[in-house]
């Protein structure tokens, strides 16, 4: 699931390396229009709806993060 | 704080909206962002083209318009109207009240009740509760709702933030005591604590439009605004609106003893697709019974958002068939409110341009 992960954040960022291991949102690498791009193609990529009460800058800010947040809507390892 | 109110009923409903058409694409350039990603967010938030007033257009210039159509098809008499309610956030003055312009413009009788209400984004909730309450007066048969705003003109055209979603339009909806017993429930709630969530900083008795409060200033998102211009927190509105909607329709269902699959359309406030659809996620409706489709093809323009929604989705439909509504909006104050309600028989129910 990572590397699906970093695939996608590397799309919409393509100028920033998401595989490093630091904060995304303190570093200016996603902004709130970011994670917008990020939940509506995590929706559709994994067949979920992120709730709108999780679109919080902590559950994007690293890859472990993001992870945590799809598992808890059942996406699978 | 809930609400209920016995019979009343909407009758009409006409959405006037500016010809003027502005695209996406054309107003791009000016948002300091590469063309790929604001592309990206025209996508996911729904962005695609908004209707804008031509300079020098006022409230009362698209309200009168509307109901001179009214009149001239027959759709409406002068001395029948009781009441003129205007809710809007775009006033002609500080004083006198638009309301009373138009009431003087139109030449409408002197025996009624004109009244300007500041509101927003609940702006259609609010202007019916008023309706509601005034048509319990035994002199009080018809009262004419105006919902009009011309916030493009407050929006800097640097922020991204804003002015992709905004539209200019304004609503007429004839609201009365109606025959057949029936009962509307509502509810509304208010937090002023963050009345700076979505506010104009300049231009009111507070701190009054100077040079200075002219001048365009860069935000930490690169968005260019002035004091004078409309200022949104979104991360926060958006937050508020996921927190606290959900379970205000929940609340409203529930009291009236409705399930979610009774309600044939929810005529929600239209900020942005993704945050109806996101709504609509967690409520657990079929989006498409949760249009959200006003701010990719007009903007949003505040109070007006839910009678252009319905309008534009159901039209002349409602002249024969009879749907059960949720209607909620959302937003400035902040205020949160809802109501649900049978549409059936409207005398018209259609957008006219100007």
């Amino acid at each position: 699931m990572k590397k699906q992960i970093i695939n996608i954040l590397q799309e919409i960022r393509p100028e920033f390396d998401f595989s490093q291991e630091i904060n995304f949102i303190d570093e200016g690498m996603l902004d709130s229009f970011d994670i917008v791009s990020l939940v509506t193609t995590l929706d559709e990529f994994y067949g979920i709806s992120i709730d709108g009460m999780d679109i919080i800058p902590d559950n994007f800010a690293t890859i472990d993060s993001i992870r945590n947040l799809l598992i808890t809507k059942g996406v699978k390892e | 704080m809930n609400l209920t109110f016995y019979n009343k009923s909407i009758t009409g409903i006409l959405t006037i909206l500016p010809a003027n058409e502005v695209k996406f694409e054309d107003e791009m350039e000016s948002y300091n962002f590469s063309v790929a990603k604001s592309l990206k967010l025209k996508m996911a938030m729904g962005y695609n083209k908004h209707r804008i007033a031509e300079d020098g257009v006022t409230i009362s210039d698209l309200c009168i318009y509307g109901l001179n159509h009214l009149f001239e098809n027959k759709l409406l008499k002068k001395d029948e109207i009781d009441s003129l309610i205007l809710v809007t956030q775009s006033p002609e003055y500080f004083m006198p009240p638009t309301s009373n312009i138009i009431q003087g413009k139109l030449g409408l009788k002197h025996d009624m009740i004109c009244m300007d209400i500041n509101q927003g984004c609940a702006g259609f909730e609010i202007g019916l509760f008023q309706a509601f309450m005034l048509l319990e007066q035994e002199e009080i048969s018809k009262v004419v709702l105006l919902n009009a705003d011309l916030l493009s003109q407050k929006v800097s055209k640097r922020d991204r933030n804003s002015n992709p979603l905004i539209g200019d339009g304004a609503s007429i909806t004839i609201v009365e005591k109606s025959l057949k017993p029936n009962t509307i429930f509502a509810n509304i709630k208010m937090d002023g604590t963050a009345f700076d969530a979505l506010i104009i900083p300049a231009g009111g008795f507070k701190n009054p439009s100077t040079p200075e409060t002219a001048e365009m200033l860069e935000d930490a998102s690169g968005n260019f605004r002035s004091l004078d211009n409309l200022v949104m927190r979104g991360d926060d509105v958006f937050n508020f609106v996921q927190r606290e909607v959900p379970p205000m329709i929940e609340d409203l269902l529930a009291r009236a003893r409705f399930n979610k699959q009774e309600v044939d359309f929810y005529m929600f406030h239209q900020p942005n697709k993704f945050m109806l659809n996101k709504l609509a996620d967690k409520l657990e409706v079929p989006r498409e019974k949760m249009p959200s489709n006003i701010v990719e093809n007009f903007g949003n323009a505040s109070g007006v958002s839910i009678p252009t929604a319905i309008t534009y989705n159901l039209g002349k439909r409602l002249r024969d068939e009879s749907f059960v509504i949720c209607m909620a909006g959302f937003g400035v104050g902040l205020t949160w409110a809802s109501l649900l309600v049978t549409l059936e028989n409207l005398t018209f129910s259609e957008i006219i341009e100007y």
